[in-house]
């Protein structure tokens, strides 16, 4: 199994009152909550996580896009995974991912992501999001009834962009190009960099992504008890497709805080997991569903059937059913998982079988959890957790997963620079 | 009077809902956000002294085909198309909220395809310093006030009939929001300042004077842009969809003006 470490960077300021004073964390959040000053701290301490995730085993450090969010502050995750490509070796980089849509021309998605791709030596995982209808509709304006065919039209332009040798016309509904040559361009050229798709659980995605090859992702905040439906869903739809049941065709994400017993992980992590469940999931309603957003297959199946009722807990505006935000519900309902090195293990290899997810996105750091905890945090999964669930799924070979240059091929990381530190 | 007689015509391949009703000279109408669920009493009024047509746009209730149309041009077109295959080429129209925006550029794109014009609050337009509302992000309860000054006579223009599929029907409702938005989305601005100095037919311009969507200043600037005679005129205790509020007293106004 593979152990993926996930930040959202989420701001960690949000004041207590910020339920009742405030409609939203995202879209109309106000400016006034922002503070630079303590967002600069912020962001390097988020930046000094990733990395000691890499530093501490973790397979992949993971990023992702989100736009007028206080508890997402990357609308950019590319700058943060350059940055990333010079402070680690040998971890993939997984960007999960550009919303396609949003790009205009969407070849800046190919050429970014190349050269990420590039500098880090081929260790980059291309996500590729639609994009909640918040950040693409609401904070990027763009219109929901085009939404998803613009996505599927942007989508074929960065991969054609990545692997057409010669300079290319693309006459698309949405997209005209007379020249398109990137440059650079990936070192994963056979035939690309891994593409993942995070997805809501919608037939479609799943189709889509089994038709393509592509790695589905659900990335849900409610944990692994509420994504079973939806993950027996996809395997349910794969074996329909004529599909093996690989678990590394799928992701899925996770909350996990570890500490030395039970008690002393509800003492560390019952603060930080009522912040994002509290205020950074408080988020005003009239987002959820633009019109055309949700395709007219899904509202059906949403109608229908319970897969799809399942589905929409993956949005977490729509989570009408699913609203605990104290410790006891939070982890009774699985959203986050704690508790000492052996109670996390046979969680985590619960989580692994029953989903069968071959890649697990860990959120060791969530809410305003300070750098001390989070490094904690890591480091006990990393030492006294990981060791323990890795062997899982060593059956499957991983054909999804980025393929970097080899160690001696790749350019040497810069030492240090300890002149350009405070004393200590 | 004539009983309600439905027919289908094709644009672009799929089917769009022609209903027609009354007697006399023909009057087009094209309807506000929501379309035509249901047919209404104010398209009653008016077919006490004209047979009254009413076309489906596509997307809206009785109509398919929104998503096939990508750029405004393609609206436009789906439209003049929709107009001239209900027979309603060189009659009057009266045009409400999204309906209103393409009678406008109908009139102003094909002259002589409009004889006389109403708008009812009309989309087309935004202004910064005076904006309108958002129609797409509102909570469920708050969508009838937003539409009608009367909240409850939305809530029965979109409540399903006896019989109606109770899967389908709140997808139709929904596809409406859809059609609407792929037109529209963000703001309503189509570029439409632009064109309305070509409209030179006479026009009429009516707005609920408890719009809370679309500001009822924006009535002055269409009266002011448009190039034949035009006249803005306010209904009393009617929102966006006035024709829902106040159905005598528009229909009675638009008549006159019509006459």
């Amino acid at each position: 199994m593979k152990l993926m470490w996930f930040h959202l960077m989420p701001y960690t300021e949000l004041p207590d009152d910020f339920n009742q004073k405030h409609p939203s964390v995202w879209v109309d959040i106000h400016s006034s909550l922002f503070d630079p000053r303590r967002a600069h701290h912020m962001y390097n301490d988020f930046m000094d996580e990733l990395e000691f995730a890499a530093e501490m085993g973790f397979d992949a450090i993971c990023v992702n896009e989100h736009h007028s969010n206080g508890y997402g502050l990357m609308p950019s995750p590319n700058l943060i995974a350059s940055s990333l490509a010079r402070r680690t070796t040998d971890t993939a980089l997984c960007v999960m991912g550009n919303s396609l849509a949003l790009y205009n021309p969407p070849t800046r998605v190919a050429e970014e992501f190349a050269m990420i791709d590039c500098i880090s030596g081929g260790r980059l995982i291309a996500g590729f999001p639609v994009g909640s209808p918040m950040d693409t509709c609401f904070a990027y304006g763009q219109n929901p009834s085009m939404l998803r065919e613009r996505y599927y039209e942007a989508h074929d332009l960065v991969k054609k962009a990545w692997t057409e040798k010669e300079t290319f016309a693309f006459s698309g509904r949405f997209n005209q190009q007379r020249y398109i040559n990137i440059w650079p361009r990936p070192i994963q050229n056979d035939p690309h960099p891994p593409i993942w798709i995070p997805g809501g659980g919608s037939i479609e995605t799943w189709r889509w992504c089994a038709e393509m090859d592509y790695v589905y992702c659900y990335l849900s905040y409610y944990g692994y008890k509420a994504g079973l439906t939806t993950m027996q869903g996809f395997w349910n739809e794969m074996a329909k497709l004529g599909k093996d049941r690989n678990p590394y065709r799928a992701g899925f994400l996770q909350f996990v805080g570890v500490a030395e017993n039970r008690q002393q992980a509800l003492d560390l992590y019952t603060g930080p997991a009522e912040y994002f469940y509290g205020r950074c999931l408080h988020i005003d309603p009239r987002f959820a569903t633009p019109p055309g957003y949700t395709t007219e297959a899904t509202q059906r199946a949403g109608i229908e059937s319970m897969v799809a009722k399942a589905a929409n807990v993956a949005n977490p505006a729509t989570k009408a059913a699913l609203k605990a935000t104290n410790m006891k519900d939070i982890v009774d309902g699985g959203y986050v998982i704690i508790g000492s090195p052996d109670e996390v293990v046979e969680q985590v290899r619960h989580v692994g079988t029953s989903l069968n997810v071959g890649h697990l996105m860990l959120l060791l750091q969530f809410g305003n959890m300070s750098k001390d905890v989070t490094k904690h945090n890591t480091r006990l999964f990393a030492e006294k957790v990981m060791p323990r669930v890795k062997d899982l799924f060593g059956e499957w070979d991983d054909k999804w997963w980025p393929k970097p240059l080899a160690r001696g091929q790749r350019a040497a990381v810069p030492a240090y620079q300890p002149a350009l530190a405070p004393a200590e | 009077m004539s009983e309600l007689a439905t027919t289908t015509v094709e644009v672009n391949g799929f089917p769009c809902r022609i209903w027609s009703k009354g007697r006399g000279p023909k009057l087009g109408f094209l309807a506000g956000l929501g379309g035509l669920p249901r047919w209404l009493p104010f398209l009653d009024r008016l077919a006490e002294t004209r047979t009254v047509i009413a076309p489906s746009l596509p997307g809206y209730p009785g109509a398919t085909g929104h998503n096939v149309l990508d750029s405004h041009l393609d609206w436009v077109l789906a439209v003049r198309q929709l107009i001239d295959k209900a027979g309603l080429g060189g009659c009057d129209l009266i045009g409400a909220s999204v309906g209103g925006a393409f009678a406008a550029d109908l009139a102003a794109i094909f002259p002589g395809r409009v004889r006389k014009l109403v708008l009812i609050a009309p989309f087309g337009l935004f202004d910064e310093q005076d904006p309108a509302a958002d129609p797409w992000a509102q909570r469920k309860d708050n969508v009838a006030s937003l539409m009608c000054a009367d909240a409850s006579r939305w809530t029965a223009l979109v409540a399903p009939p006896e019989g109606a599929n109770s899967i389908e029907w709140p997808i139709e409702m929904t596809r409406a929001f859809e059609a609407a938005a792929r037109a529209f989305w963000p703001l309503g601005n189509i570029g439409l300042e632009k064109r309305l100095g070509l409209i030179e037919v006479p026009t009429l311009i009516l707005w609920g004077e408890r719009d809370a969507l679309l500001p009822p200043s924006y009535a002055a600037k269409f009266a002011r842009r448009i190039n034949g005679a035009a006249r803005a005129q306010t209904v009393p205790d009617a929102g966006h969809l006035a024709y829902l509020d106040q159905p005598d007293a528009v229909a009675k106004a638009a008549l006159a003006h019509l006459a």
